[in-house]
């Protein structure tokens, strides 16, 4: 059994003089779950359109198992599983037929083919709507169908774009647990969102990808402890104005925070290390305080900080 | 993982998915309404010729003899039936995938655009085959009814033969426009008002201003369809030139040409190559963004 891997070598997309992809270079190799990360517009599903050679690169190129998808795009699908754009089934079709036509062209023995579909559709939980017009589902359900689609002849590769945007939170939920159960299995997803908690959630690398141009590609951990140096911001609701300003600069001093700054009169931001340990014991010492704790948002790493400058900045 | 080595050929998928394709056809209410437009012409046309058959089995009328019959009847309708089922199963062909998102679809799997192309214009060529199939069934019975055992003159086979070199070439050139244009619509039009209106159009223009045989026209071409039922066929590549004098002193003359029948073939097969050549080289470079 090969390696499943994805290649982009200078990969760049113009629509006119508007550059979409600037020379992306990664190298995606072995049984993992890659996160691509960018806001909206930064050129992800240009580049996931690439890869299944549904548009053309105006420079570069890319491979699949060591394929070219821009010089045999058959042999370099062969063993990936495609979802991009949310694809419409041809209405008529149930998922057992659109199933049977996919294990048609995909070439799925006969003997595997009934056993594969059923096992697909229970992966995402449609076994029970197998035979049932798809014209008439849900856009959840199209697109867990779509997903089952992408999976039916087991792929070594998976690519998904943002398989879970525009559904409602419960299909969202539900999709994302699909994806990490996609990882029982020895695949490369490739995963693009430009949801932050989604990636890091489901992903073990995070690409992250902004106006066209890639800003980093490495492990989750070491993204986080690149960008975080462990360092975590909660910002302490007060039920009334802080009367003595002084505290803040008491609540600088306590063990594991690093600053402290009062935002509005009744607001603190508060960046410390130490994880969910120091955040129980900075909680317990400002109520202790008595000075009208009413509420602690939940930590907003600083991760999440850096994509959320990156996301102001792309607008 | 090992998918790689058992792909199917690209001969097999284009089965496939002409297979798929062509069950999607006949299970789309497009087909249903194709087949009521072709049993309601038939049952008017019936009825008609019934209603009318003493005064049509006259010299020179329409139930004179089995030709004359098959000519205008079969032959007649035959242009309308097949740009019908051009429009309806090829209209959004391709168009009609980028447009419902359907190819984004296929364009997911491990199969070459020309497959898609290729797969899409059989399963479309057959749909409109079976459609012919109704139209000739239809015209047959009316036949048997005025000419018992005497309905099946030779002369029809190289007309069908000759309907469906002419349903390729529509076809063709429906599948050329389905794929020029991102919008189903377009495609529709396109070939509808080209095939019922434009060509004959331009045969007139290119007939009454430039004054030169229309080969180049596909309606001057599709002619030969109708004219195997005439009394003397001209088989052969150059057209049947007729001079008709107006006037008693022959002034004024009228030129008219009839196309050979291997010259109609051929011009019929040069626009279903060109425009089938030009539609894969255009599919080959189509984005699906
Ligand atoms: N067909 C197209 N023509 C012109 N611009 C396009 C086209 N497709 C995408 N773009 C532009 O390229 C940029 C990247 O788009 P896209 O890859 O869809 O972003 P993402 O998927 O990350 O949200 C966007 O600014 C978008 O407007
Ligand atoms: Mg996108």
């Amino acid at each position: 059994m090969s390696t499943p891997s994805i290649e982009m070598r200078k990969l760049t997309k113009r629509f006119g003089a508007f550059t979409a992809l600037d020379h992306l270079d990664m190298n995606l190799e072995g049984a993992k779950c890659v996160g691509f990360l960018g806001p909206n517009g930064a050129g992800k599903t240009t580049t996931l359109k690439m890869l299944a050679d549904m548009i053309f690169p105006t420079e570069g190129e890319c491979f699949i198992n060591g394929i070219s998808a821009q010089q045999s795009r058959k042999r370099a699908l062969a063993d990936a599983g495609v979802l991009i754009e949310s694809p419409e089934i041809y209405p008529s079709l149930t998922p057992r037929q659109a199933f049977n036509m996919v294990a048609d062209l995909r070439g799925v023995p006969t003997a595997e083919r009934k056993g594969r579909i059923e096992e697909v559709l229970t992966e995402v939980k449609m076994l029970e709507w197998a035979d049932e017009r798809v014209g008439r589902f849900s856009k959840g359900m199209k697109q867990r169908i779509n997903i089952a689609a992408a999976l039916l002849h087991d792929p070594g590769v998976v690519i998904l774009d943002e398989p879970a945007t525009g559904l409602d939170p419960r299909g969202m939920a539900e999709v994302r647990d699909i994806v990490r159960n996609l990882k029982k299995r020895n695949r490369l997803i490739f995963m693009s969102s430009h949801i932050l908690q989604e990636v890091t959630d489901v992903c073990d690398e995070v690409a992250l990808i902004n106006k066209g141009k890639l800003l980093f590609y490495d492990t989750l951990p070491n993204v986080l402890s690149r960008f975080a140096d462990g360092h975590a911001t909660v910002d302490v609701g007060l039920a009334r104005p802080l009367e003595d300003a002084g505290r803040v600069k008491d609540v600088a001093a306590l063990p594991g925070v690093a600053t402290a700054t009062l935002l509005e009169p009744n607001r603190i931001r508060v960046k410390f290390s130490g994880g969910v340990e120091a955040q129980e014991r900075l909680l317990e010492t400002l109520v202790s305080w008595h000075i009208g704790v009413k509420s602690l948002s939940e930590p907003e790493s600083a991760l999440e900080e850096i994509y959320l400058q990156q996301v102001a900045r792309g607008d | 993982m090992a998918a790689v080595a058992e792909l199917p050929s690209s001969m097999s998928q284009i089965f496939q998915l002409t297979k798929n394709q062509y069950r999607e056809y006949l299970s789309s209410r497009r087909y249903l309404a194709l087949v009521g437009i072709v049993v309601a012409i038939g049952a008017i046309l019936s009825f008609v010729v019934y209603h009318y058959h003493d005064t049509l089995q006259g010299p020179g009328g329409l139930l004179s003899s089995n030709l004359a019959f098959y000519g205008s009847v079969w032959a007649g309708a035959l242009g309308l039936i097949v740009v019908l089922a051009a429009v309806f199963f090829g209209g959004d062909a391709i168009a009609g995938e980028f447009q419902n998102k359907t190819g984004y679809f296929l364009m997911g799997l491990p199969i070459r655009r020309a497959t898609v192309y290729v797969g899409k214009w059989i399963a479309a060529f057959g749909a409109s085959l079976s459609i012919l199939g109704l139209w000739l069934a239809i015209v047959l019975l009316n036949g048997a009814a005025y000419f018992g055992t005497d309905f099946l003159p030779w002369q029809l086979v190289p007309s069908i033969i000759l309907g469906i070199v002419y349903l390729m070439a529509v076809l063709g050139a429906t599948f050329l426009f389905s794929s020029l244009f991102k919008t189903s619509a377009y495609g529709f039009v396109l070939t509808a008002i080209l095939f019922l209106f434009g060509f004959t159009l331009l045969q007139d223009l290119v007939l009454g201003l430039v004054k030169i045989e229309p080969w180049m026209v596909i309606s001057y071409a599709s002619g030969a369809i109708g004219d195997v039922f005439a009394t003397n066929i001209n088989w052969g590549l150059a057209a049947t030139v007729t001079t008709v004098s107006l006037g008693p002193r022959g002034g004024a003359t009228i030129t008219s040409y009839t196309p050979g029948v291997a010259e109609g073939v051929i011009i019929m097969l040069a626009y279903f190559v060109l425009s089938s050549v030009a539609g894969l080289l255009l599919f080959e470079r189509e984005e699906f963004s």
